[in-house]
C-alpha cells in the first residue's frame, strides 16, 4: 500500500522559498486555475529559474545573429549545428558549471563536461573534441590551488574516461574570481548532416523511454537554488545540490544512444540536464506541440521511498529521455540492454498539450505544457551604466612611468600564471584519443582532423579556440566582447582555417543589479556586432548569472568559442617557430595602447584605461589573408599577438614547439618602448615564412599592413632597435625555466 | 583477422582498429567482451586502452572476468599473440597473463604526453621491426601506469629478456627524469615467458601517422603484422 509522502503546505511563502516572485506565483495560479501541488510548484520553480528560462537575458539574446548559409540548427536545441561539406555537420556548444564547481570542484567540473557531451550526442553527433575555459582567484590563496586541482581532476577524470579528446582551453587567475570561479565546458561533435536529431516528443501514442542511470536524490534544485542565486556565507550548505558524475555510464550511453539513433527507431531524444526529467519532458513536448503522460513508478530509482517531487527534480547525471515508435520499443530496449543500461518505457506522447504525471495511481502533476516551457516569464530588467566606469577608463599614459627594464618586465610577464605555460593543466587531459588531433593544447587554436564514423578521412580539419579577456570586458564590456570574438576568430585563422560560427557562455553577476544588466546588454551588443562583421553566426550559447558573492560580482566574462574549417589538413600552420632561417613577418599594426594590458597591471599595479581598439574590417581581411597564405604554403608559423604583447608572443613562439627555436627581431616603430614591446594592440599576427616577399605582396594586395621584422634561429630571443643595443637579449633556456615553472612552482606551495 | 576486444569503457578500441586497418592494411574487427569465443580466423588479439568498467575498482580488475577473457587465455596458451596497450596491459596483469601490476603514477596525476621508449628486445612477434636499443616516440596517457614487481622478480624478468620497453630520453638514456610515472626499472612494456603476450603503457595506435604526431607505433603494430601475416593485406 502506498503512503502519501508528508508534503508541506503549498502557499506563497513556500513559493518564495523556491525562488519564485509574488508575481510569478500569481501567474501560476492563473495558468492552473488552482493552487499547484507540491511537485507542480517544484516544476514551476525550476522551469522558471533564471538558469532554465533565461528570463532576464532573452530580450537581449534575441538580437544576436543566429542564421547563416551553413547553419543547420541555431540556438534553442541542445546545441548548434553547422554544415561543413561532404554531407557532414558539426554540432557544438559551450556551457557553464560555475556554481557547482566552486562548491565541489571535482564533481562540479566533471558533470559540466558530462552535460555538454550529452547536449552534443543527443543530437546524433559523436563528440570528438572538448575545450575548457576555467577561471580562478589568485593562486596565492590555498583554496584556489585546491579549486584548480579539483577542477582539472574533474575535467580530466571525466573527459579521459569517456574517450573524448580535450584539445585546448584557457585559464585565468584574477582577484575577481576569488568568490566565484568559472568553469565553462565546450564540446564539438561530428554528424551526418541528414542524421541530426532534435529533442521533440512527436507522434501521439509514441512511447517515451527513460535510458541511462537510475534517478537518485542528488542535484535537486541545482538549477534553481544553486545556479540562480548569488553566493553568501551559507553556500557551503548547498553542497548536496551538486551532482555526482559517472563517466563510465556516460561512455556506454554515448555508444548506445548513437547506435539507437542510427537504427532509425528514435523520433526525438534529449538529455536530462538541469531540472532533470521535468525540463526534458516539458521541452520535448513543447517543441512538438504535444503532451506527455508519465508514470513515475516506472522510473528506475537509486534510493527507496523517493517522492514525486524528488523524482521530477532530481538532477542525477547520465540520463536521457527518448521518444520512439510503439513497434520499435523492443529493438531500442535491446540496444541498451547490450550496454547494461536501464531503459524503461515511462509514458507516452499525448495530443492534449498537457504534462500529466502519475505516481502510485494518483495524478500528482497536471499542467499545460506551453505556459510553463515557452511562455515563461521574460523580464526587461533595469539597466544602469556603472557610476565608476569613467573612473575605470581613466588613463593618462604621460603620467605612467616608462619601462626601464624590458628584460625584467618580460620575465615578470612570463612568470605570471595568466601568461605562463599551462602544461601542468593540459598534460592531465587525454588530448589524443580518437586519433584526430593534429594540433593539441598549448597553441593558438586546436586543430582536429575530420574523419567519418567508419574512419575514412575527408581531408578537412576543424580549428577551435575559446577566448575572453575579462579585464577588457570590465573596462568596456562592448569593446571587450568584440575583442573576444576577434581574438577567437584570429586564433582559428592562425591554423589556416576560416572562422565558421561561434558559441558563447555569458558569465555575469546578478541580473537584479542594473549595473550588471547594463554590462550584460553591452556584451551582447558587442557579440552581435562582431559576429555580424566577421560573418560568424552565434549558433548556441549559455548564460550564467549570479556569479557574485556578498554583493561582489566577477568581471563580465563573455567567453567566446569559435570554430573554423580548414579545407586541406595537410596545409596548416603552427604557433611555434619550426626551424631556423625563416623570415618573421608581423601582420597588423602596433599602436600606443596600454589600457587594460598585463604590463600595466603587473608593472604599474593599474587595471585601467580603455581596451585596445578592434578594427573588425581589418580582422576580416587578416583572417582571409592567413587562410590564403597558409594554403599557398607561405606561412609555416602563424601566432596571434595577444596578452603580454609582441615580446611575450615572440617568446611563446620560441618555447612552445617540440624543439626550441630562437628569433632575432628589429623593431623601429616610434612608440614608447613599453607599448611597443608589451602593448596589446589587436589584429596582429606573427608569421614565419620561407618566402617573405610573396607573403608581403599578398598582404599588400589584401590591404593588411605587414612588415618583415626578423629571422628565426639560434637559442636566444633578441629584440633590438635598428643598429642599437638590444632591449631584450636572453637565452631561451633561461626564459623557458621561468615560463614553464610558473604554475607548478605556485602549486607546490603547501602553506 | 586481428581481434580488438571491446570492453564497456574501452575508448581506444576504434583507434586501434583503424590503425590496423588504415595504417597496417589488415583486417581488424571489434569483438564484444560478452562473446564466449574469438572469431574464427583470429590471428592476433589486441586489448585496447580505455577505462574498462570505469576502472572504479583496480584498473582491469573487472574486465578480466569478462566472458571473452577465457577465450583470450586459451588463445594465448595456444601460442597466439596477445598485445595489451594501457588498460589492456592492466587487464593482462590482472588476469595473470603478465607478471607485475600497474599502480597510480608516482605524481598521482594523469599524464598525457609524447614519450620516448627504448627497445630492449628486438624480436618477433612485437618488436621484430626495431633495432635493439632503438628509441621510439609514442604517446602515453594514463593515471595508473607505474609498473611494479618485486626486486628479485624484476631481475628474473630482465635475465629472461621479458622487459621489452623502457622509458628513456630522446637519446635513449634510461634516467629517473625520463620516467613519467615511477615505474620500477623504467619499465614501459613486458612480455610473458613464452614471448607471445605483451603489455605496454604507450599507445602505438596513436603513433601511426605523421599528421597526428609520428609513426613510431608502426614499429610495434607492423612487427605483429609481420609475425602473423595480414590476411592478404599489404605488408
Amino acid at each position: 500500500m502506498s503512503r502519501p509522502p508528508v508534503e508541506p503546505v503549498v502557499d506563497l511563502a513556500l513559493a518564495r522559498e523556491h525562488g519564485l516572485t509574488d508575481e510569478e506565483w500569481e501567474r501560476i495560479l492563473a495558468i492552473l486555475g488552482r493552487k499547484p501541488t507540491f511537485p507542480e510548484l517544484g516544476i514551476f520553480s525550476v522551469m522558471w529559474s533564471e538558469h532554465c528560462s533565461y528570463k532576464s537575458s532573452r530580450v537581449h539574446l534575441r538580437k544576436l545573429p543566429t542564421e547563416g548559409e551553413h547553419v543547420l540548427v541555431g540556438p534553442g536545441e541542445g546545441a548548434g549545428a553547422v554544415a561543413i561539406g561532404d554531407g557532414l555537420a558539426v554540432i557544438f556548444k559551450i556551457e557553464s558549471h560555475n556554481h557547482p564547481s566552486f562548491i565541489e570542484p571535482t564533481q562540479g567540473a566533471a558533470t559540466g563536461v558530462g552535460g555538454i557531451l550529452r547536449d552534443v550526442f543527443s543530437m546524433g553527433a559523436r563528440p570528438i573534441a572538448s575545450l575548457d575555459s576555467i577561471r580562478f582567484g589568485p593562486l596565492e590563496d590555498p583554496k584556489h590551488r585546491m579549486l584548480l586541482r579539483g577542477v582539472v581532476h574533474g575535467i580530466g577524470g571525466y573527459g579521459n574516461s569517456v574517450g573524448v579528446a580535450t584539445v585546448g582551453g584557457e585559464t585565468t587567475f584574477h582577484e575577481c574570481y576569488r568568490g566565484n570561479i568559472l568553469v565553462n565546458a565546450f564540446n564539438l561533435g561530428l554528424v551526418e548532416a541528414d542524421g541530426i536529431f532534435r529533442g521533440q516528443a512527436s507522434g501521439v501514442g509514441n512511447p517515451v523511454i527513460y535510458v541511462g542511470s537510475k534517478t537518485g536524490r542528488d542535484g535537486i534544485h541545482g538549477a534553481s537554488l544553486l545556479a540562480s542565486a548569488e553566493f553568501d556565507e551559507e553556500s557551503e550548505a548547498k553542497r548536496p545540490t551538486v551532482q555526482v558524475g559517472d563517466p563510465f555510464t556516460e561512455k556506454c550511453l554515448i555508444e548506445a544512444c548513437l547506435e539507437a539513433m542510427r537504427s532509425g527507431d528514435v523520433v526525438g531524444i534529449q538529455d536530462m540536464g538541469a531540472a532533470g526529467l521535468t525540463c526534458s519532458s516539458f521541452e520535448m513536448a513543447s517543441r512538438a506541440g504535444t503532451g506527455i503522460e508519465m508514470d513515475l513508478d516506472r522510473v528506475p530509482q537509486r534510493a527507496a521511498g523517493m517522492t514525486p517531487y524528488e523524482l521530477l527534480l532530481s538532477e542525477s547525471q547520465e540520463r536521457m529521455l527518448l521518444v520512439s515508435r510503439p513497434e520499435a520499443v523492443q529493438r531500442i530496449l535491446d540496444i541498451f540492454a547490450r550496454w547494461d543500461l536501464d531503459a524503461v518505457v515511462v509514458g507516452h506522447v499525448t495530443g492534449d498539450g498537457r504534462m500529466r504525471v502519475r505516481w502510485h495511481g494518483e495524478t500528482v502533476v497536471d499542467i499545460p505544457v506551453d505556459p510553463v516551457a515557452e511562455n515563461a516569464p521574460c523580464y526587461e530588467r533595469p539597466m544602469r551604466r556603472p557610476a565608476d566606469l569613467d573612473e575605470r577608463q581613466k588613463l593618462d599614459l604621460a603620467s605612467i612611468e616608462p619601462e626601464d627594464d624590458p628584460q625584467g618586465a618580460l620575465e615578470t610577464l612570463l612568470d605570471d600564471p595568466n601568461l605562463a605555460c599551462k602544461a601542468w593543466i593540459w598534460r592531465q587531459y587525454d588530448s589524443m584519443v580518437q586519433g584526430n588531433t593534429v594540433l593539441g593544447p598549448g597553441g593558438d587554436a586546436a586543430l582536429v582532423r575530420v574523419r567519418r564514423e567508419d574512419g575514412t578521412a575527408t581531408g578537412k580539419a576543424l580549428a577551435m579556440s575559446v577566448d575572453c579577456n575579462p579585464r577588457w570586458c570590465w573596462l568596456d564590456p562592448y569593446a571587450g566582447t568584440i575583442a573576444a570574438v576577434a581574438e577567437s576568430a584570429r586564433n582559428v585563422a592562425c591554423t589556416g582555417a576560416r572562422p565558421l560560427a561561434l558559441t558563447n557562455c555569458l558569465n555575469f553577476g546578478s541580473p537584479e543589479r542594473p549595473e550588471v544588466m547594463w554590462e550584460f546588454a553591452e556584451a551582447v551588443r558587442g557579440l552581435g556586432d562582431a559576429a555580424r562583421a566577421l560573418g560568424t553566426p552565434v549558433v548556441s550559447g549559455n548564460v550564467s548569472f549570479y556569479n557574485e558573492t556578498s554583493g561582489r560580482a566577477i568581471f563580465p566574462t563573455p567567453t567566446v568559442a569559435m570554430v573554423g574549417l580548414l579545407g586541406d589538413v595537410r596545409r596548416h600552420a603552427v604557433s611555434h617557430w619550426t626551424e631556423p632561417g625563416l623570415a618573421v613577418v608581423l601582420l597588423g599594426e602596433t599602436r600606443e595602447e596600454l589600457g587594460g594590458s598585463v604590463w600595466l597591471a603587473l608593472r604599474r599595479g593599474l587595471e585601467a584605461g580603455t581596451p585596445p581598439a578592434v578594427d573588425l574590417a581589418h580582422e576580416r581581411r587578416l583572417h582571409a589573408l592567413l587562410a590564403d597564405a597558409v594554403e599557398a604554403g607561405l606561412a609555416r608559423t602563424a601566432h596571434d599577438v595577444s596578452e603580454g604583447g609582441l615580446a611575450v608572443a615572440l617568446a611563446e613562439a620560441c618555447l612552445t614547439g617540440p624543439a626550441r627555436v630562437g628569433v632575432r627581431v628589429t623593431l623601429a616603430d616610434p612608440l614608447r618602448l613599453d607599448a611597443l614591446l608589451f602593448g596589446e594592440s589587436t589584429g596582429r599576427v606573427l608569421v614565419a615564412s620561407a618566402d617573405p616577399d610573396a607573403l608581403l605582396a599578398r598582404a599588400a594586395a589584401a590591404g593588411v599592413p605587414a612588415r618583415r621584422i626578423g629571422e628565426t634561429g639560434g637559442d636566444r630571443l633578441v629584440i633590438a632597435p635598428p643598429g642599437g643595443r638590444p632591449w631584450i637579449d636572453t637565452k631561451l633556456d633561461h626564459i623557458a625555466a621561468i615560463w614553464e615553472r610558473a604554475l607548478p612552482r605556485r602549486l607546490e606551495e603547501t602553506a | 583477422m586481428f581481434a580488438v576486444i571491446q570492453f564497456p569503457g574501452s575508448n581506444d578500441d576504434r583507434d586501434m582498429q583503424l590503425a590496423l586497418k588504415s595504417a597496417c592494411g589488415v583486417d581488424a574487427r571489434l569483438v564484444w567482451h560478452k562473446e564466449p569465443e574469438l572469431p574464427a580466423g583470429t590471428r592476433a588479439v589486441l586489448l585496447p586502452g580505455g577505462f574498462s568498467y570505469g576502472d572504479y575498482l583496480r584498473c582491469g580488475a573487472m574486465a578480466r572476468f569478462s566472458p571473452v577473457m577465457a577465450a583470450v587465455r586459451r588463445f594465448a596458451d595456444a601460442g597466439g599473440p596477445v598485445l595489451g596497450t594501457c588498460n589492456g596491459f592492466q587487464v593482462l596483469c590482472e588476469a595473470g597473463l603478465l607478471p607485475g601490476a600497474l599502480l597510480r603514477n608516482r605524481d598521482l596525476d594523469f599524464v598525457c604526453a609524447w614519450q620516448h621508449v627504448r627497445v630492449e628486445q628486438a624480436a618477433p612477434p612485437f618488436t621484430s621491426r626495431a633495432r635493439p636499443g632503438q628509441v621510439l616516440r609514442i604517446p602515453i596517457k594514463h593515471g595508473e601506469g607505474r609498473y611494479v614487481v618485486a626486486p628479485d622478480e624484476l631481475a628474473r624478468l630482465e635475465a629472461a629478456g621479458q622487459i621489452v620497453l623502457r622509458y628513456c630520453d630522446a637519446e635513449g638514456a634510461v634516467t629517473e627524469a625520463a620516467n613519467p610515472n615511477g615505474s620500477v626499472g623504467n619499465v614501459a612494456g613486458v612480455r610473458n615467458a613464452a614471448g607471445n603476450v605483451m603489455g605496454l603503457m604507450p599507445h602505438p595506435e596513436h603513433a601511426v601517422e605523421a599528421l597526428t604526431g609520428g609513426t613510431d607505433g608502426l614499429v610495434i603494430l607492423g612487427s605483429l603484422v609481420d609475425a602473423v601475416g595480414g590476411g592478404g593485406g599489404r605488408r
